[in-house]
């Protein structure tokens, strides 16, 4: 540790630590455009000038380093004048747009200027003008406001892992750009918006859109990946404008996927705003008593099943096996793609080394999956942890590009020796099970195979957890850890579409064939988009989407947290857990809840898991006995579960601004089939 | 009382002779370099510290306490590197390339001995790239003594092995500082580094490394073998050896020529390059040490010494020592605004303070030129130039200020008359914005 004294204040900081990390333990706030805490130091913008005792110049706080027994000065005449100097310098050659700027209102410039900007201008010049640039569908560029801060470079290449952008050209003339003219290929890129300190990047769906002082601004969990990333919902007149991602450090820190950023258009279109019922063949509008009725009608004393989708909250998913179960049906099945996961030990479908714990890990075997596409927030924690060196990736799977370097073992389940030799030697090896890799014939095996990697490995111990299952919704945990599966004697999925049931109540199940469904199946389609689900429907209960309702959601590490109501649902929508509730009175089989905390309370007394909000699954492993083996290998090669990352739900399908993205960057792939 | 010809170091400095090894030889390089090398590192560092020798590159700091910056034992797989700063670019200056054309074996030679001294394992030489020619003279210098077993393994039977390699620069003048020509060197964009670290702890490729430049490098076999004091018996104390110094501009025979430090600067130009053009009186400005210092009129340049420490008294520097002389002909205003021009295009433009200022600089400068100002506007560049100064990474900026600040500090009457002039010539009232045109 390290004393320093700042502006008379005494801190003590680590060693190491910069000045400016000092001057904030102090309380000092610093202002700073080209640093950030989660990127490597640039110390370029010089906002940050602070005066050190014995030192010639001022120095850049945010790069210097802290010496015991430093004294530093961070408001003195030397301080105020370099500080005030350089912003006029920023602003000297910045268009000054702020009416026509997006950024408006939570520009950092725009912040600082209130500060240290003076109320004229002294520069009589021509401003410099910057031709915009092209980086993609997502981002909108005005480059004359760019003031050279370097975050989105260094964030590309550092964190994304995808060092396209750079800086041309030199002095005045340099230009922060992609050198030759293209999409960025980052399932990240949106972050550059909130990173760039200035109006240069912002975003272009929201182009012109709203004000943020305008917004009401929710706090909740995003679902369109298993990270469970801490969003915020920004919202006007009743309509989803933005999405954000929130700090938190043990998840997403502070990063979020373009999919779960930029898909909510999708929220607008294709909804289901209102009960249909099918008469003679046809489905027509109908009221809820009329969808209900048909729904007593054609499902009372009739074998029933219920197949969940990948998406939903905890809460409906409890209310509906809890009324199959009063309907006497254990026929259940959560796993749409047919994943042979094990759901008798919580440890056999978590990501037990946890998100944050990847950052201890030093070896890592990847089977059946790219995260950089099923998780690409997670995917940039292994980033992370790489660039810090001492760390080894290996693959098992299709050979992609990760964004890191990696050793491609083999492609199937008979490259498993591989894998395991690949693990050998490492103090906290870390295999990672791609949810993918286990929809298959051999899906068991292959999970007790990877479960005795990780066990051979010594990956399984009292204080490390090496064996992760990478899911890839927010809602396919909580299904699990609800028991959403066949119950004794019920059917699974392949069961009750064979035939094995009368009526089947999908619960915003969109992600499997529907011609699978015999004819003559009773369907009930209870969710939030119009998709093929719906269409092959008898009756369609119109449901909310994670937006619009109060919901739990588990992410692939077991994470319990809760997603908020942000707005309502659109028409006569209503949130999925009250529609199973008042289906269950009519079905004369009335659950014992009738508010959101009675039904939350019951669910965290059958399962004490929901009680345990916001905290990563224990670490550790206890017991390293591993799943029931049934069934051998099969040679075949893994596939990939997603291929088009921006649209693998109801809500990614429909959203305008996904279909542009999947048409910017899968076209080579298309004309290539 | 002038250098006598017996006490030149670079006894080749026109090229009167060949380069080559054989040559070499005959003027004293390579001569007994292992018995130097026996002497150890620290005696070698120790010699070099009283001989009171400082970096010929600009800055001036001591050669011998850089070199003992350097770790004593690398660690393993951290090599130390030597790396030689020949990218020569400063406006004024031309002293290392007669030294590589004419003398190469003296650098070659010095890095050895130098690189030996420091521990390193290799030494690159950064040669500016338009010194084509030159480069292809050191790098054929370089092949003479790796067959003559000078360098390379076991280098002049010393039992040390070390290579010295020659990268060509690419044409930016801010791959000259050192931590940009590192960069550079990397096969990165020249942008200089944060500092601390310094490059003697990360430096090249991660490993401690010592920037010096060319001349500095030259030296040092020679001030071995004659002995620190001889050296240090030249000059005034801590200013101390000979030095080359390049005399161009409004003087008669423009030259570069190795003199004593401390030399004053009338004698200099007097007895070397044939005095001022159209005599002593007719002079009007000198800018001592390459473009990035600033001027000084003829009332300091009657009896100021060429020194660190005597122009640093006069608010300007030795720097590179390539002396501009400028006469009564002279538009001090266009040449300086030449200069800022200069400056703006080769700001890397890392830093706010450097990227815009120098724009605005320069701008200003050019309606200075003109005359279309107003008064005020000079204290206003005086200001920019302040607030651009000490504010940045590296110390191009500040040598992008300095000479508009010599400018405004000597002859700010002659700019306030031109601005006079320029409003009497289109009848404009005082107090109009002329900018705003």
């Amino acid at each position: 540790m390290a004393k320093v004294t700042i502006d008379g204040i005494e801190v003590e900081v680590p060693n190491g630590s910069s000045v400016l990390q000092a001057c904030e333990a102090a309380g000092k706030e610093i202002p700073r455009f080209c640093y950030h805490e989660r990127l490597s130091v640039a110390g370029n913008c010089r906002m940050c000038l602070v005066e050190v005792e014995k030192a010639p110049k001022p120095v850049a706080s945010c790069a210097y380093p802290v010496m015991d027994g430093m004294k530093v000065f961070t408001d003195t005449p030397v301080v105020r004048n370099a500080r005030r100097g350089v912003m006029e310098f920023l602003l000297i050659n910045h268009p000054l747009d702020c009416p026509i700027c997006d950024q408006g209102g939570e520009c950092d410039l725009q912040d600082q200027a209130m500060s240290y900007g003076k109320d004229g201008s002294r520069y009589h010049e021509q401003k410099r003008s910057v031709k915009d640039k092209y980086v993609g569908p997502l981002i909108k560029t005005v480059m004359n406001r760019c003031i050279h801060c370097t975050r989105c470079i260094r964030f590309a290449a550092e964190v994304a892992g995808v060092p396209e952008m750079g800086a041309t050209g030199r002095g005045e003339n340099m230009e922060v750009g992609t050198y030759v003219e293209k999409a960025l290929t980052s399932e990240l890129s949106g972050n550059l918006i909130d990173l760039c300190p200035v109006g240069a990047l912002t975003s272009r769906p929201y182009a012109f859109v709203s004000r943020p002082w305008e917004l009401s601004k929710t706090d909740s969990v995003d679902v369109l990946d298993a990270t469970g990333a801490a969003i915020r919902v920004d919202v006007r007149g009743g309509e989803v404008l933005r999405m954000l991602p929130r700090v938190n450090d043990d998840v997403n820190e502070e990063w979020l996927g373009d999919r779960s950023r930029f898909s909510f258009d999708g929220l607008k279109r294709k909804r289901l705003d209102r009960p249909w019922v099918r008469r003679d063949g046809v489905l027509k509008p109908a009221s809820w008593a009329e969808a209900f009725g048909a729904i007593v009608q054609n499902v009372r004393g009739q074998r029933i099943g219920a197949i969940a989708g990948d998406t939903m909250d905890a809460e409906s998913l409890f209310a509906l096996k809890a009324m199959l179960a009063a309907m006497g049906s254990t026929n259940l099945d959560a796993r749409q793609d047919g994943a042979k996961l094990d759901a008798s030990r919580p440890d056999y479908y978590l990501f037990n080394s946890s998100i944050a714990g990847i950052e201890e890990a030093d070896a890592i075997l990847i089977i059946g999956s790219n995260p950089r596409v099923e998780a690409p927030v997670i995917n940039a924690r292994i980033r992370k942890r790489w660039t810090l060196g001492g760390m080894r990736v290996g693959v098992i799977g299709e050979a992609v590009d990760l964004t890191y370097p990696a050793t491609h073992l083999g492609t199937g389940p008979a490259d498993f020796a591989a894998g395991a030799e690949f693990l050998k030697g490492a103090a906290k090896p870390m295999v990672i099970l791609g949810r993918g890799a286990l929809a298959r014939e051999d899906g068991a095996a292959v999970l007790s195979s990877a479960w005795e990697i990780a066990k051979a490995a010594e990956a399984l111990r009292e204080d490390w957890h090496g064996f992760n299952l990478l899911h890839q919704f927010g809602g396919q945990v909580a299904a699990l850890d609800l028991g959403f599966v066949p119950g004794e004697r019920g059917l699974d999925m392949a069961g009750m579409l064979a035939g094995g049931v009368d009526a089947l109540w999908l619960l915003g199940a969109d992600g499997f064939d529907v011609s699978r469904i015999k004819p003559g199946t009773f369907v009930i389609y209870q969710g939030h988009h119009g998709e093929a689900a719906a269409a092959r429907a008898d009756v369609i209960l119109p449901g909310a989407a994670y937006t619009e309702k109060d919901g739990t959601y588990v992410n692939t590490e077991g994470r319990v947290q809760r997603g908020r109501m942000a707005v309502p649902p659109p028409g006569e929508a209503r949130e999925d857990w009250r529609i199973i509730r008042a289906a269950s009175q009519f079905l004369g089989v009335t659950l014992p809840f009738d508010t959101l905390e009675a039904l939350r309370a019951e669910m965290a007394a059958a399962h004490p898991v929901f009680a345990r909000l916001d905290q990563a699954p224990l670490p550790g492993c206890t017991d390293d006995a591993g799943p029931e083996v049934t069934g051998g290998l099969s040679a075949a090669p893994f596939g990939l579960p997603i291929r088009n990352y921006w649209q693998v739900d109801p809500i990614t399908r429909a959203s305008s601004t996904m279909a542009e993205c999947a048409a910017t960057y899968l076209r080579p792939a298309l004309a290539a089939e | 009382m002038a250098l006598s010809d017996k006490d030149r170091i670079f006894t080749n400095l026109y090229g009167t002779q060949p380069w080559n090894l054989a040559a070499a030889r005959m003027r004293g390089d390579w001569d007994g370099t292992k018995d130097l090398l026996i002497r150890g590192r620290d005696a070698l560092i120790e010699e070099v510290k009283n001989s009171g020798l400082r970096g010929r590159g600009g800055a001036g700091f001591p050669t011998g306490m850089k070199w003992s910056f350097m770790p004593k034992a690398p660690v393993e797989g951290r090599p130390s590197y030597l790396v030689v700063n020949g990218d020569e670019s400063e406006p004024g200056t031309c002293k290392d390339r007669d030294i590589i054309r004419h003398d190469p074996h003296k650098l070659v030679e010095g890095c050895l001995i130098a690189g030996f001294a420091m521990g390193a394992v290799a030494a690159y030489i950064y040669v500016r790239g338009e010194y084509y020619n030159e480069i292809q003279v050191l790098q054929a210098a370089i092949d003479e003594a790796y067959d003559a077993g000078l360098i390379g393994k076991n280098a002049c039977g010393s039992g040390y092995d070390f290579d010295v390699f020659v990268h060509r620069g690419a044409g930016a003048y801010i791959c000259g500082e050192e931590t940009a020509l590192i960069e550079s060197l990397e096969g990165k964009k020249g942008m200089p580094r944060l500092k601390p670290p310094f490059p003697a702890a990360v430096g090249l490729y991660g490993c401690p490394t010592t920037v010096n430049n060319v001349e500095t490098i030259a030296v040092v076999p020679t001030i071995l073998r004659r002995g620190a004091s001889w050296f240090s018996s030249f000059g005034r104390p801590k200013n101390s050896g000979t030095k080359i110094f390049c005399l161009q501009g409004h003087v008669n025979k423009p030259c570069n020529v190795e003199a004593e430090m401390s030399i004053p600067l009338r004698e200099l130009i007097d007895r070397y390059a044939g005095g001022v053009r159209g005599g002593w009186d007719n002079l009007l400005a000198v800018i001592p040490g390459g473009s990035s210092t600033p001027m000084i009129p003829k009332s300091v340049c009657d009896d100021v010494l060429m020194d660190f420490d005597a122009l640093r008294e006069h608010k300007t520097g030795l720097g590179t020592a390539g002396v501009i002389v400028m006469d009564k002909s002279t538009d001090l205003i266009k040449a300086i605004q030449r200069l800022s021009a200069f400056y703006k295009h080769e700001s890397c433009g890392q830093c706010t303070p450097c990227r815009e200022g120098m724009g605005w600089v320069n701008r200003v400068m050019l309606r200075m030129v003109e005359g279309r100002a107003e008064i005020e506007e000079i204290d206003v560049l005086e200001q920019v130039t302040r607030q651009i100064e000490g504010h940045t990474i590296c110390a191009l900026a500040d040598g992008g200020v300095w000479p508009v600040q010599g400018l405004i500090r000597h002859f700010r009457p002659l700019m306030e008359e031109r601005i006079a002039a320029y409003k009497a010539r289109n009848n404009l009232p005082q107090g109009l914005n002329m900018a705003a045109e």
